[in-house]
């Protein structure tokens, strides 16, 4: 199971509530899993959060994969100058 | 370990190529936004809040119509009234509606330069009168500018629909902060407690604005059968199409948006300004339309970054590890939310391994432009606060400023103040680089003081196309869809020729318009050279593929028996021994008879983008009769990932330190008691010139980023995040005093060096 670790920007949708483990094999599969404990946070953390797979920023990239050891944290999304 | 980094020598990516745009930029050939013109084209003026904050009771255009010459005049009545909706399309998301209020005021102006009507006329003497003649009626609105003052509870309110998001309760009273992040890890006040040392300051920073060169100019043409073309300035292309369909109510496949050159971007031309505005007067008036600011219309209407508010804690044991820290960072957004703040939050302890902490980050709304992203949006901010009072620890515990660094920083392994576990960093190697070097172990002379500082950022990747086009004469064109603000052209012909295997004079990159490249996100985030050059570089694997596909018919023999190999297909099958290589150019010359043109376009969303540090070294010198400083020698290191063309590269790095230095020193917004800025002109908004300047030393740390074909890494956006910090802190060494608010100007030094003498 992946380790999901949510920003705090999504506490609104979980009561506060921040870690989750999760089984997916895609960052799609995260989404799904979110919106489905909390309805409402998938949509919300698909167009405003990215996610870092170990260590690794993975933004907007449904099939990336996340592995069943994986740490996935949600950060919002970066842009830039 | 990445196939990438497993790739033999490499010959032209790490050399330092003349620039491909180079002799257009110095014999004055290149195109910029205001040097494209068409047949008919009227000229486009804007006129604009004389005041900070009223309402639009009314507008009169009726007397500026009967100006001979005038061709149209709109307001925001030419414009879809549009829901507050969020709109992706630039780098990050946006408010549309706020998007579309910005261009063109509706209801309320809310600050000296918003624009309010705009002007289509065939002269710019009748397009002038014109302005003068529309009568709008305000009722002035109380204004406020600060940061704090704009977060008191009976401040005056720029939107009454604005709650504050991000409390643990919901708001039910509108406010100016739009929104309150926070994050928090383990026991901040526990470890503050039980802290043996601890520092704490009080920071502001002023408002200052990307001041590239060039003002934002745009032609814009919408045809009889609704087809509209616009060539303009900008960071994006594609963003320009998407902004001004969404706020015309147009589909995107109407609009063609050619990019011009660029003279200087920095953040601020990831947005739109002039664009809609000229497509809504060439509709009303039938001609082309050219709209160009003048340097004050800059200053008034674009996006600076924020001025500031903050206070940091730190906390450490006596031997210096950090145990706590706690930050607070007040951000101005201007008329709109979306200051950078949340980026602020993300970076502020980024470079620090500290198990507790407390980050909490306020985006509040004021009577001033709307802020745009400015290289590291927010992150040079954050860090002058932090980095300064890591100083004031550093001096407290005794202790050395790197070796304090180094106690307490991050590396591989370590899980970021951000959240995610950190990987391939040069973090370390970077510090090292500055300990090391022979500046930092050479003696300071009389009245001088010396500055470190550390900076962090992201970089990001993203979606982006290229096209790989052969020559029937084995020369190739690369194109991409990302305007080039800092070197792209150079680095995106290098890698596809190290890839190819033929000199990069035989390269020519290109930056296609909206309908000839597919779809890339805007140049900006540190992104084009990993993002776009990882599309670049698999659009000539591409290529190879195919030249070998070819080259194995021809020889009769199986793929797998054709390399290609520095710019030639070799047989490798030992039947074949008489198969002579075949080059690049004979390929071509016959690739009619080998199954036509020679292409590839690949198009990508590039993950993994690196993180970059810097590491910064100044050295100023304090004239103790005027107060003014010179900044006497200065050396940053970063680590780069690998560098593509060093040369750019290093020039990326001077360019964040000149910024960062002009930032320190001297820039600000100063308004006068309406709230009307005063200082709209290079002259009074005092940006560094070279001769202010040394020679800005740089040290390129590679530390290869396995996701990218050559290992890059972002650059442009790392070296101005140290600046500010490692400024003040060298002033603090010269005299003795921390000044914990920019800019560090000579009057302020001045009272700090008389208020010692106290």
């Amino acid at each position: 199971m992946a380790r999901v670790t949510l920003g705090s920007e999504c506490w609104p949708f979980t009561n506060g509530q921040s870690d989750f483990d999760i089984e997916a094999a895609t960052v799609r599969d995260v989404i799904a899993a979110l919106d489905a404990r909390f309805p409402g946070l998938g949509a919300f953390a698909d167009k405003r959060m990215a996610f870092a797979i170990d260590g690794v920023i993975h933004q907007d990239a449904w099939f990336s994969a996340v592995g069943p050891d994986s740490e996935v944290y949600l950060i919002p999304k970066i842009g830039g100058g | 370990m990445s196939e990438t980094l497993d790739k033999p020598a490499l010959n032209i990516v790490g050399t330092r190529p003349i620039r491909p745009d180079g002799a257009d930029k110095v014999t004055g050939r290149a195109a910029y936004g205001a040097d494209h013109s068409m047949p008919g084209q009227l000229v486009g003026k804007i006129l604009r809040s004389p005041h900070a904050h009223a309402r639009i009771v009314s507008i009169d255009t009726s007397k500026a119509r009967a100006v001979p010459g005038v061709k149209a005049i709109i307001t925001a009545s030419d414009f879809p009234d549009l829901a507050s909706e969020v709109l992706e399309g630039g780098e990050q998301a946006s408010n549309l509606r706020d998007l579309s209020l910005n261009v063109m005021a509706r209801d309320k102006a809310l600050y000296h330069g918003h624009a309010v009507a705009a002007v289509a006329a065939a002269s710019s003497e009748a397009a002038d009168e014109a302005l003068a003649r529309i009568k709008v009626t305000y009722e002035v609105l109380p204004h406020v500018l600060d940061v704090e003052p704009a977060m008191a509870a009976d401040a005056p309110l720029l939107h009454a629909h604005l709650f504050t998001e991000g409390l643990e309760a919901k708001a039910t009273a509108p406010s100016n902060i739009a929104k309150r992040h926070r994050n928090v890890r383990g026991d901040p006040e526990g470890a503050f407690a039980a802290a043996e040392v601890t520092v704490e300051g009080r920071y502001t920073t002023q408002a200052v604005h990307q001041g590239y060169i060039e003002p934002h100019a745009t032609v814009a043409a919408w045809a009889e059968d609704g087809r509209c073309e616009v060539w303009s300035s900008s960071q994006g292309q594609f963003m320009v199409r998407t902004y001004c369909a969404r706020i015309l109510g147009i589909e995107i496949s109407d609009i063609r948006v050619t990019p011009a050159e660029i003279g200087g971007g920095f953040g601020g031309k990831t947005t739109v300004y002039l664009e809609p505005v000229a497509l809504a007067l060439s509709r009303a008036s039938g001609h082309p339309v050219k709209i160009v600011m003048s340097r004050e219309d800059v200053f008034r209407a674009t996006g600076p970054t924020s001025g500031s508010v903050m206070h940091v804690k730190l906390g450490a044991s006596a031997d210096g590890t950090i145990t706590s820290a706690h930050v607070d960072l007040k951000f101005q957004a201007g008329a709109f939310p979306g200051s950078p703040v949340g980026a602020a939050c993300m970076t502020a302890l980024a470079c620090y391994d500290i198990a507790n902490f407390s980050i909490v980050g306020w985006d509040v709304v004021t009577n001033t432009p709307k802020v745009a992203a400015y290289r590291a949006p927010g992150a040079p901010i954050a860090a002058f606060a932090v980095e300064s009072a890591m100083d004031e620890l550093a001096r407290k515990l005794g202790m050395d400023p790197i070796a304090l660094r180094e106690k307490n920083a991050v590396r591989n392994g370590t899980k970021a103040a951000y959240g995610p576990t950190f990987q391939n960093i040069g973090y370390l190697e970077t510090l090292a680089a500055i300990r090391d070097s022979e500046h930092y172990k050479s003696p300071l002379g009389p009245n001088q003081g010396r500055g470190v500082a550390v900076g962090f950022w992201f970089n990001v990747g993203g979606e982006s196309t290229a096209a790989v086009n052969i020559g029937e004469d084995g020369s190739a064109v690369v194109v991409t869809g990302n305007p080039d603000i800092g070197g792209s052209r150079a680095s995106m012909a290098m890698m596809a020729a190290e890839t190819l295997g033929v000199p990069v004079d035989r390269v020519r990159p290109i930056i296609g318009d909206t309908a000839s490249i597919g779809y890339s996100m805007l140049t900006g985030g540190s992104r084009t050279t990993f993002a776009t050059g990882m599309a670049v570089v698999q659009a000539a694997e591409k290529v190879i593929l195919d030249l070998r596909q070819r080259t194995a018919k021809l020889w009769d023999v199986s793929l797998d028996h054709v390399v290609w190999r520095m710019g030639q297909a070799e047989c490798t099958d030992p039947a074949k021994p008489d198969k002579k290589p075949m080059t690049l150019a004979a390929l071509a010359a016959q690739s009619a008879r080998t199954g036509g043109p020679i292409s590839a376009q690949v198009s990508l969303n590039a993950q993994g983008a690196g993180p970059g540090f810097g590491v910064h070294l100044c050295d100023l010198e304090v004239d103790p009769e005027t107060g003014h400083v010179t900044v006497v020698r200065y050396t940053a290191a970063q680590d780069v990932g690998k560098a593509i063309h060093p040369a750019y590269v290093e020039g990326q790095i001077q360019g964040g330190v000149a910024q960062g230095v002009g930032w320190a020193l001297n820039e600000a917004y100063i308004f006068d008691r309406q709230g009307l800025m005063e200082n709209p002109g290079f002259l009074d908004y005092r940006m560094p010139v070279a001769s202010d300047l040394p020679m800005l030393d740089t040290i390129m740390v590679e530390v290869p980023n396995p996701a990218h074909p050559f290992g890059a890494k972002g650059v442009g956006e790392v070296p101005i995040v140290p600046p500010l910090a490692a400024v003040a802190n060298a002033l603090r060494g010269a005299i003795g005093v921390r000044i914990p608010h920019l800019p560090l100007s000579p009057p302020v030094v001045l009272e700090a060096l008389d208020s010692k003498a106290e």
